[in-house]
């Protein structure tokens, strides 16, 4: 009798072996956790299953938490609960948090540590700064995009404006505006989303006008103040407050939630994150374009925007060795082939300058136009691309902007909340309930007291 | 009153242990654990809390925008209780006639109460949202009025106590139906013969009647506008324009889980539960006076 049944549990056991697949047996777990949901999410997972099959020691396992901020407040709670995730992708504004959290794994020494060597110089300029410390990389550039000028083609046309001219100037938005309105190609001339990131923290960008004392924040934690309330911004935005009582400007509310008005015709010109191109390439219906985000011309500069989007964090408190998956996996996605892949999947850009110039050969950028406005607005070139880019020897593009101190990007501590506090003060002001005057120094005041909480409380 | 005699003394004791359990581990514990929090400043990953003693109170108490989000609560709990439970009243002394299909009506005005608060937020924007509403295109036909609250607080905060009082409405409907018909039918007979007509039956007899009823709603109605309102102004406006329909609980949470900033968070938990324990023993207090059972 046990003699039966001692074969019974070696059969079962052999069942359960036959249908796992050998691999598995050695292979380490690593979690990464993200935010990305629908089409982007589809091209992050197909991304570790290409890893995953590319060798045979580690399975990266994507896990979606939800929304950024609900993914960094669930990989908070998992690191305080000492169970945190190799790699926990997060958004722009938590970098200063997490570079001061004391809980991650800095990707410039887990590099080191595993002796992978990623020729960081090739990265674009405007998107590794954002992260690196003292010339030190801290978090893995992932998904980054930047704002671009959307606009409707055929309510162009219809208002007799060349269809293949975005405006360039702040000027040209009003007037097209007024012609599009005029002719009813539109109810409102244009929208925004991410209220704070386009108009004010690029606007800020793009005039070379600084957003925050010390560098905007890249010069260290105590002491930095919003400088958004000056000259430049109260124009800037009491403009915009003026445009909205006419109708030109229409407020859409914040993050994307203002998609329909572009989407459904109600507004011709949007400005919006680059990484939009794919969703608006399946879901408009009628004929868009993209050009740079319009400029208020002399006497400010002309300047390069600065980006969004998220980098890849890795958390303290996983043991050593599986550290080396985590590095493989970084090491995976810094590969050009990789990076493109990415780039034509999800819209996001191509961090890489040999990514880039591969996309450049291999005509990407003559057949998809509107993929180039970003990098031409990130690296400062013309926003359309040569004709002559494979291979044949084209005069190199003048730049069209400058990179400059105030165009390299924020760093700054509470700055989820100081967007909000931004944010709040811009539908104060469109409104009408304050002035431009009165809100942006609302909107600084506010957020001075968050920096200050926030020096107060990372006190080295 | 009858008074239960157990003749084991451990028993009673015993039967009440899950009640005690689950209060202390739902109520208590976290109720500590926030009184704890709110002491200290922590940075976001923890490892050194540092105490600050009544820090984080002073902070809240020396900021308007609190005092905007407490006053915004006032509004709306004020507004969803007495929506909420004066349209409960009505509609429930309506749905206590005798008329063909009485159960389908009563049936479906329960409804609402079934519905996440969430997903209430969501039929509520499909409707009255400025882009792609139902009711701001239909209005665009008749008037050039913009029904805007995308911009406009005081239409924002009309809206959320809207959707808020809808979906508690089946709740308090079901009370005061219940209510209604324990009023004994002689009474109301007596009135009719009397001269009273139905108005006049329901304000001098029904009404006063099932105060009880009234009173405990508007207890539970201003305790959940207070504390479990969150889902369809998160759905809605997100605590919007300006912070025009920030309520103390969406700050809360708002501080706390997207500003990371526990300390704050914390010490408004406590302030809102000390808010909320006053107002229950207020009612309690001076309104219960006017109740008769």
């Amino acid at each position: 009798m046990n003699v039966l049944r001692g074969a019974f549990v070696v059969l079962g056991a052999l069942a359960v072996l036959a249908a796992t697949p050998a691999v598995s047996f050695a292979k380490t777990d690593i979690h990464f956790w993200h935010a990305l949901s629908g089409q982007l999410g589809e091209a992050l997972e197909a991304q570790a299953k290409e890893f995953n099959a590319s060798q045979s020691d580690y399975e990266v396992k994507p896990l979606r938490k939800g929304s950024y901020s609900e993914t960094m407040t669930a990989a908070i709670a998992a690191y305080r609960q000492k169970n945190p995730p190799h790699i926990v992708q997060v958004f722009e504004v938590g970098t200063q948090t997490m570079m001061l959290s004391g809980a991650i794994y800095p990707v410039y020494e887990l590099m080191q540590q595993h002796e992978i060597r990623i020729n960081w110089d090739d990265f674009i300029k405007p998107v590794v700064g954002y992260y690196t410390k003292d010339g030190k990389l801290y978090s893995m550039p992932y998904n980054s995009s930047t704002p671009i000028l959307y606009y409707n083609k055929t309510a162009f046309k219809k208002a007799g404006l060349d269809p293949e001219k975005p405006p360039k100037t702040w000027q040209d938005v009003e007037a097209f505006s007024k012609k599009i309105m005029g002719t009813g190609g539109a109810k409102c001339g244009f929208t925004t989303a991410w209220p704070s990131w386009v108009q004010v923290e690029n606007m800020h960008a793009t005039h070379d006008q600084p957003f925050a004392t010390k560098a905007n924040g890249f010069g260290g934690v105590e002491g930095v103040e919003l400088l958004i309330n000056r000259e430049f911004g109260v124009k800037h935005i009491g403009q915009l407050a003026k445009w909205q009582k006419e109708g030109i400007f229409s407020y859409g509310g914040r993050a994307g939630v203002a998609d329909p008005k572009f989407v459904n015709g109600e507004c011709a010109i949007y400005m919006h994150s680059s990484a939009l191109i794919g969703s608006f390439t399946k879901n408009v219906k009628f004929d868009w374009g993209t050009g740079g985000l319009p400029h208020w011309g002399a006497p400010y500069k002309k300047a390069t925007s600065i980006i969004g989007g998220a980098t890849l964090w890795i958390l303290k408190g996983k043991p050593q060795p599986e550290y080396r998956g985590v590095a493989k996996f970084l090491e995976f996605l810094a590969k050009p082939e990789n990076q493109m892949a990415w780039h034509v999947n999800t819209g996001y850009l191509a961090v890489s300058n040999t990514a880039v110039r591969n996309l450049e050969q291999g005509y990407h950028f003559v057949k998809n136009p509107k993929q180039y406005t970003a990098f031409a607005q990130l690296t400062g070139l013309p926003p359309t691309p040569p004709a002559a880019m494979a291979g044949k020897k084209a005069a190199p593009a003048k730049p069209e902007r400058v990179s400059t101190p105030n165009s390299q990007g924020l760093r700054l501590g509470n700055f989820v909340q100081i967007r909000d506090a931004i944010e709040a003060e811009l539908e104060n002001v469109f409104g009408g309930k304050k002035t431009a005057k009165q809100g942006l120094d609302d909107a600084v005041a506010r957020s001075n007291n968050l920096l200050k909480e926030f020096a107060a409380t990372h006190k080295p | 009153m009858k008074r239960t005699v157990f003749k084991n003394r451990w028993l009673p004791y015993l039967l009440v242990v899950p009640q005690v359990l689950v209060t202390l581990v739902f109520f208590f514990w976290p109720a500590g654990k926030s009184l704890y929090l709110s002491l200290f400043r922590s940075p976001p990953f923890g490892g050194r809390d540092l105490f600050v003693g009544l820090d984080n109170f002073t902070a809240l108490l020396t900021d308007a925008q609190y005092y905007d989000s407490v006053i915004n609560s006032f509004i709306f709990a004020g507004g969803v209780t007495s929506l909420s439970v004066v349209v409960g009243l009505v509609v429930a002394g309506l749905a206590n006639q005798k008329i063909r299909g009485l159960a389908i009506y009563r049936t479906m005005l329960l409804w609402p109460y079934g519905i996440a608060p969430a997903i209430a937020g969501i039929i509520f924007l499909f409707i009255f949202h400025p882009s792609y509403g139902v009711l701001p295109y239909f209005l665009s036909f008749v008037t050039s009025y913009e029904f805007n609250w995308l911009l406009k607080g005081w239409v924002a905060m009309a809206l959320v106590i809207v959707a808020t009082a809808w979906t508690h409405l089946g709740y308090n409907i079901a009370f005061f139906l219940a209510g209604l018909q324990a009023i004994p039918s002689s009474l109301l007979e007596a009135a009719n013969v009397d001269g009273a007509g139905p108005v006049r039956r329901f304000t001098a007899i029904a009404v006063p009647l099932i105060s009880p009823v009234t009173f405990y709603l508007v207890v539970v109605n201003m305790v959940f506008a207070f504390f479990g309102s969150f889902g369809v102004i998160h759905a809605v406006t997100r605590g919007g324009p300006g912070h025009a329909t920030e309520i103390m609980v969406y700050k809360t949470w708002n501080d706390g889980f997207i500003g990371l900033n526990l300390g704050s968070s914390a010490a408004q938990s406590v302030i809102l539960m000390a808010l909320v324990i006053a107002l229950t023993v207020l009612q309690f207090r001076f309104a219960e006076k006017r109740v008769t059972y």
